[in-house]
Formats: structure tokens, C-alpha cells, sequence
């Protein structure tokens, strides 16, 4: 499962990439950057779900 | 085997990280965290059962388990610093990973002191 999160993560950062650069083309750089944002901001999401998974399994573990 | 998939997740990601350094490093810092986290979920099992040997082992030659849980999580505390340490570094962020490298220390060796005046103890009982 978590080997799919990394490559679900991997693909919204390439289709931001893309996003970006195509709204640059298009002169639109305000929503260049809110797409930026957006993505950045799922991403971030998803990484917090897989940060808090690790310290509750290092808790475990370690007795922290 | 686990080695392959590991290896796997590591190159593939590897390749997807030089993509997006030059234009987007915010992603690819999360992306790297991300590839960390998952390799260590995936290695769950196995430390834990080096740690339930490792206890075994104590247990047999009957060392108090304290002194064991305080080891246990000085090597919890090191592994999550230098995790932090790492990441910040990679995103060029020296003075943060100092930062942490300077908290962990204090909190390992806030963690040592019962064993350092235990063995203070032992040695001025064996003193003449």
C-alpha cells in the first residue's frame, strides 16, 4: 500500500510540473502558482499521514 | 527479498527526484521524506524482532530491563534525529540539522545519567 502512496506522490508533483509550465506558456502566472500551491499542499497532507504513522510506530517500538 | 523491493522503491524514486530537483525542490524533499518513512514501515517486522531477541538475551542474563528500555530508546532517539538531521540537510538547511543534532545529544544524555550513577555506584561500593 505504501509503495503506492509514494508513486501517487510522485505523480501529482510531475502533473504539478506540468500544470505549472503549461499555465507559464499561457501567461496565467497567478494560477501557475495557486496550482503549485495546491498540489504542494496535497502532497503535504499525505506525507503529514505518513509522519504521524511513523512516530506512532516508533513510539511503539522504541517505548518512547 | 525484501531487499529487491526496497531497492526498487529507492531507484525509481531516485530517478523521479532528479526530475523534480531543479524545478520544484519543495516536492522532491517531501517525495525523499516519503521514500524514508516507507522503507522504515517496511522494516517494522524485522527490528522488532531484534528487539524481542535482544530482550530474550537480557532476560537470560538477567540485566534489569530498565537499563534495557533506556538503550531502546536512546536508539529511537537517534535513528528519528538523524532522520531529521538527513532531511534538513538535504534541504540545504545546515543550521536546523545542527539545531537537532545539538537537541538529541541533550536528550540522550539526559537519558544516561541514571546508568552513568549506577555504575558510580557500583564502583564506590567495590572501592575499599
Amino acid at each position: 500500500m505504501d509503495i503506492g502512496l509514494i508513486f501517487k506522490i510522485a505523480g501529482i508533483g510531475i502533473l504539478i510540473l506540468i500544470l505549472d509550465k503549461l499555465f507559464k506558456d499561457v501567461k496565467q502566472e497567478n494560477i501557475a502558482t495557486l496550482v503549485t500551491l495546491a498540489g504542494l499542499v496535497v502532497i503535504f497532507m499525505m506525507v503529514i499521514g505518513l509522519i504521524s504513522r511513523l512516530f506512532d510506530s516508533v513510539k511503539v517500538i522504541f517505548q518512547l | 527479498m525484501e531487499i529487491i523491493q526496497i531497492l526498487a522503491i529507492a531507484l525509481i524514486a531516485a530517478v523521479i527526484l532528479t526530475l523534480l530537483k531543479k524545478e520544484k525542490p519543495e516536492i522532491a524533499i517531501q517525495i525523499s521524506l516519503a521514500v524514508g518513512i516507507v522503507i522504515f514501515l517496511f522494516m517494522l517486522g524485522k527490528i522488532t524482532l531484534v528487539i524481542e531477541s535482544v530482550q530474550q538475551i537480557a532476560l537470560k542474563a538477567n540485566i534489569s530491563p530498565t537499563y534495557l528500555n533506556i538503550i531502546l530508546k536512546i536508539i529511537g532517539i537517534t535513528y528519528l534525529a538523524s532522520l531529521g538531521i538527513e532531511m534538513c540537510r538535504d534541504a540545504e538547511q545546515n543550521a536546523i540539522a545542527s539545531k537537532i543534532e545539538f537537541a538529541a545529544k541533550i536528550i540522550i544524555i539526559s537519558l544516561a545519567i541514571p546508568i552513568v550513577m549506577a555504575v558510580m555506584d557500583m564502583i564506590l561500593k567495590i572501592m575499599p
